[in-house]
């Protein structure tokens, strides 16, 4: 699993939607297209920053969400390296149209009653439902038996929310890179697990982490649940994507 | 417990405390305990240096480690497709009622697991189980009854083995395989069963350089036997020029396909035919480490192999300055699998061989430019790496002149399922449909299932479809499915096995899977509508485009095929289009009325009985 | 021309969309002008008089007579609007989806701190005149089918109004950002 991307510094040149981009070899297409400000939408790719603390990007590969046409080729832009002349379709009809599907499949798959959640309004997966207008999936819902595991002093783990991304799997570690969560199972039984002994543990820090980087609320710091009021969350206002350049480079990558 | 402690241990420090032999370590766990407790992966945790929740996302990927104790005797009775259509049903309710526990599970006493699994590999000789990793061919349910007798007095496995059937043909007789496991060669072709003398080839390879084999075989137009096709000649120079200070050469035999055989019968038979391919391919890439990813199916020919390498040896084929060419060295370890499809996607492989959860990689990098253990890695099929072997032998020419333009050679296809004769078939590419059928002796079939559940599911009109890559291709399993069977029950079956077999971490694969099989069970049970076959139709277009190996991209294809080739099947069970969906009201309502001791009908019902008085 | 006649009715809900609804304030008015009002809580009338243009469902399907109403519906009206996540996929009601009922009606009658002392003799409610709960609360589209989605919990004013008035004018409705959300 590419879990860490190293950069070059070697220049090419690719397009986009038709609008042509530089890039550094060695980079990832969603890389390349966060710096210059175009939106790939992402579930479990994340870009490191000082916010969600992480130290590298991280691509999971494991949501596909950000798939795009590379060459004609429906790739993964997360894990897919830029390469000179690349003609990369993003924003089409055919592709957010996958896109739709995927989150239709997520939201039947768990079970997301976004009423009562606390991440609602900030959650990824929901934002990219409204970016893409779901009003009702097309597919049946599950209501899957999942469990809730509130053990842990600091975090409650809701796995009805959860959609298998595997950021915490990646992100959250012990000093010495032993990982605090885990995938457990496989097909229709998968799920993540998590390290009681060492969540028991999990430093304050590590902990808003963990709740920052879930795209859903399946992580949540206990006592920090609906912070923020109706009107001022993440995505009350504007869809997700809807930055003209994205937040966390900000331009500070050079 | 100390000394249960310090057998653990024992294992774990057999193979160096080394996190990359892990699946090895809990394969022998597993066998030795009958399960992977919580406290041993912690104890293994400390001793191989990683967290509990590493190992435990290793052991729950795999079918056949587990958490709780699966038994004294475990059995893992087969339900791949031509088990279902050949009586799995009678034979698991024999086991189950005899032992007197239901499938998943163990008795009160511990002594007999019951456990089902995918296809092992058998589909010539069903029903057929595994029993503490040995074949058991053949069963009815009086044979299942008599093996249960035989576990609860106590036999030992292979006893039981040598009383339920006798030894199998050729080499299956040999004492380091004793197997009733039958070849069932139906027809021997040129190639992979052809006339073959060991070491001729290695010898012969050894004294042309590097660049003449690669030239010999990218002259044969040798492709990928395992279904994709792709030139083995440009894999093999893909990895050669890779940069790393060793690379490694890979054979693939974890042919985990349902209704595919052929690899079996090809290690049994030809084991060394494809170790001087292993060593060729070696020889032609610059490779020093060979591995043969073994099916955990397939651990009963585990010994003979080891057998056979540890000759090969001796006989200078293997090891060192092999067949008297100074540098060239290279040799071969077996690695067993564990119980999982997608491990035969390469990717996933190299993961399962480095002791992890077996799912495919992100590519970028290929396994050519960094595979196994980073090295660059050559990952060929069984049938592909014999091929191989055989060219250096006979040479290009005559290979090429077998088969196509564009599919040279010969194909090893294993047929199963309603026919005559059920075995191994070596023959050129180019044969139709139409003659396996008549070969086989088919036996009034409804469709040919080519390639298994990720293949083609063809009708009668395909007779004149050609085997071959530029007709329809696939690694060789013919499944052929007579008109008495029910034929959405097989695909149900397969969309079960794919929604078992994905590995779980790419999201459209995973729950895709699922909602196929879902959204069929519906229609099968005349609950579906017009919208659910639109939607089955976008989710499969979806899955074939989003997801990241060949299980996702495959998984829809018994729904896709079967709607496109037989689509009144769906037409007899979709209702009349109508606004008002089908609902069991009564049997929703069952389960609270009986939770309040309530026994009337719904209201709906009551009020319609009224009006009918 | 003849007005469209709109019906409502609450299944498995909380009766928060119909407060929604009358959150477009004044503009109620502007739709009395455009509409007739068939059977609905809001005007209390119990049956269909006539077959009506487009009804507003609120709530998922937990007991029968919910689907009893449902199906009614389905037969009675020409366009089915699901109004709320409880219509669209059983809302906060289908929470209970994936505990066995056995355990919810144990724990809402007989083992829950305001229950355990106020029913001392552990009657689990089982008079034939009460609905019959069903195993699960299902969306309304799994019961019949539905023809629009207005999600929300509840939607907003803004949204049923706009839908609303784009069906019964026939004009697409043109909706900002803000007004389409799942809570």
């Amino acid at each position: 699993m590419s879990e860490t991307i190293e950069t070059s510094s070697e220049t090419i040149t690719l397009t986009i939607d038709g609008q042509e981009i530089q890039a550094k070899t060695g980079q990832t297409i969603l890389q390349a297209a966060c710096e210059n400000g175009i939106y790939i939408p992402t579930l479990c790719a994340l870009h490191a920053d000082k916010e969600n603390g992480l130290k590298s990007d991280i691509a999971p590969g494991t949501c596909r969400i950000c798939t795009v046409r590379v060459n004609g080729r429906t790739m993964a832009a997360c894990t897919t390296p830029v390469a000179q002349d690349y003609i990369v379709e993003n924003d089409t009809e055919e592709l957010n149209d996958l896109r739709k599907t995927i989150v239709e499949l997520l939201f039947v798959e768990g079970n997301h009653f976004c009423p009562s959640c606390e991440k609602s309004g900030s959650c990824d997966l929901q934002a990219l439902a409204y970016r893409y207008q779901m009003l009702s999936p097309r597919f049946r819902y599950a209501f899957s038996s999942r469990e809730v595991n509130a053990e842990s002093p600091k975090l409650l783990f809701d796995r009805n929310r959860c959609i298998l991304c595997r950021r915490c799997v990646l992100a959250i570690t012990t000093e010495d890179g032993k990982q605090l969560f885990g995938f457990t199972k496989r097909g229709d039984k998968s799920g993540i697990i998590m390290d009681e002994e060492l969540v028991k543990n999990i430093s304050e820090e590590q902990a808003q982490q963990a709740m920052h980087i879930c795209p859903v609320g399946a992580i949540i710091r206990k006592e920090k649940g609906f912070d923020t009021p109706f009107g001022q969350r993440k995505y009350d206002h504007n869809p997700i994507g809807s930055e003209t350049v994205c937040t966390t480079c900000n331009g500070e990558k050079s | 417990m100390s000394e249960h402690i310090a057998a653990i241990s024992d294992i774990a420090a057999k193979y160096d405390n080394d996190p990359n032999r892990l699946l090895d370590i809990l394969i022998d766990v597993q066998a030795q305990e009958r399960c992977v407790t919580d406290d041993v992966t912690r104890q293994l945790a400390q001793q191989v240096g990683l967290s509990w929740a590493d190992i435990h996302q290793t052991v729950s990927f795999y079918h056949f480690l587990s958490e709780t104790p699966r038994g004294e005797y475990t059995i893992y009775l087969n339900n791949g497709p031509v088990a279902i259509m050949q009586g799995y049903e009678e034979v698991a309710a024999a086991f189950s009622e005899a032992a007197g526990c239901s499938i998943d599970s163990v008795t009160e006493d511990g002594r007999i697991g019951l456990f089902v699994t995918a296809d092992i590999g058998m589909g010539d000789q069903e029903i057929a189980a595994l029993i503490n990793r040995v074949v058991f061919t053949c069963l009815t349910p009086e044979k299942a009854r008599a093996l249960v007798k035989d576990m609860q007095e106590g036999l030992s496995v292979q006893d039981m083995a040598r009383k339920h059937r006798e030894y199998g043909d050729g080499n299956n007789s040999l004492p380091a395989i004793h197997s009733m496991v039958r070849n069932n060669i139906q027809k021997a072709g040129p190639v992979c069963l052809g006339p073959y003398e060991v070491g001729v080839a290695l010898r012969k390879c050894a004294t042309q350089s590097p660049e003449d084999i690669l030239s010999q075989i990218k002259a044969s137009k040798l492709r990928g036997r395992g279904g994709a096709g792709f030139p083995t000649a440009m894999k093999w120079e893909f990895c050669a020029k890779a940069q790393g200070p060793e690379r490694c050469v890979v054979a693939n035999a974890d042919e985990g396909e349902p209704g595919t055989f052929k690899d079996r019968v090809l290690l049994t038979e030809r084991a060394e035919l494809l170790f001087e391919g292993m060593a060729i391919c070696a020889y032609a890439v610059g490779a020093t480490t060979g591995s043969l990813y073994l099916r955990g199916e397939y651990t009963y020919l585990r010994e003979y192999l080891e057998q056979v390498l540890e000759q090969m040896r001796a006989d200078n084929l293997l090891g060192k300055d092999i067949a008297g060419k100074a540098g060239f060295d290279f040799d071969i370890r077996v690695q067993l699998g564990a119980g999982s499809y997608v491990c035969g996607e390469e990717s996933a492989l190299l993961e399962s061989a480095e002791g992890k959860r077996g799912e495919p990689r992100n590519r970028p990098p290929f396994p050519a430019q960094s595979g196994y253990r980073a090295m660059p890695t050559v990952i060929d099929n069984v049938e592909t790496l014999a091929s191989a072997a055989q060219i250096i032998d006979k040479g290009a020419d005559w290979f090429s002149n077998m088969g196509t333009e564009e599919s040279t050679g010969t194909k090893v296809l294993s047929i199963s399922g309603d026919c005559d004769r059920p075995g191994i078939y070596e023959v050129e590419f180019g044969i139709t449909i139409g003659e396996l059928l008549d070969m086989a002796g088919a036996r009034d079939p409804q469709a040919v299932q080519v390639g298994g559940p990720s293949g083609h599911c063809l009708n009668a009109d395909a007779r004149d479809t050609m085997i071959s890559f530029e007709g329809c291709s696939s690694a060789g399993a013919i499944i052929i499915i007579g008109k008495q069977h029910d034929l959405l029950a097989i695909i149900d079956n397969f969309m079960e096995f794919f929604t078992d077999e994905s590995c779980g971490s790419c999201g459209p694969c995973r729950s895709g899977t699922w909602m196929l099989r879902n959204t069929l069970r519906r229609i099968r049970q005349g609950q579906g509508t017009r919208e659910d076959l639109t939607s089955m139709r976008q989710l499969s277009e979806v899955m074939k485009k989003t997801t990241k190996c060949g299980l996702g991209h495959t998984a829809p294809h018994p729904i896709l095929n079967t709607m496109d080739n037989f689509p009144h099947l769906y037409e007899a069970l979709i209702p009349e289009q109508s606004d008002i969906r089908v609902f069991d009201l009564e049997a929703s309502i069952k389960a609270a009325n009986a939770a309040v001791g309530r026994t009337s009908a719904s209201k709906e019902t009551r009020e319609k009985e009224e009006e009918q008085l | 021309m003849k007005k469209p006649i709109i019906a409502t009715a609450s299944l498995a809900g909380c009766f928060g969309c119909h407060m929604s609804f009358l959150d477009i304030d004044e503009r109620i008015l502007d739709l009395v002008e455009l509409v007739h009002w068939g059977k609905s809580p809001i005007n209390d009338i119990k049956t269909f008089e006539q077959d009506c243009d487009i009804a507003l469902i609120e709530g998922g399907c937990c007991n029968d007579e919910h689907i009893h109403t449902l199906r009614d519906f389905r037969k009675h009206c020409r366009i089915l609007v699901a109004v709320g996540e409880c219509a669209i996929m059983g809302g906060l009601p289908a929470m209970r989806n994936n505990i066995p009922i056995q355990e919810c009606l144990e724990e809402a009658y007989l083992n829950s701190p305001s229950t355990a002392q106020a029913n001392p003799e552990q009657i689990l409610p089982n008079d034939a005149e009460l609905p019959a709960l069903l195993d699960k609360v299902y969306p309304c589209h799994e019961i019949v089918k539905m023809d629009y989605f207005l999600p929300g919990c509840p939607p907003r004013a803004d949204l049923i109004y706009g839908a609303l008035t784009a069906l019964v004018t026939g004009q697409e409705a043109k909706l900002p950002y803000e007004v389409i959300k799942f809570d």
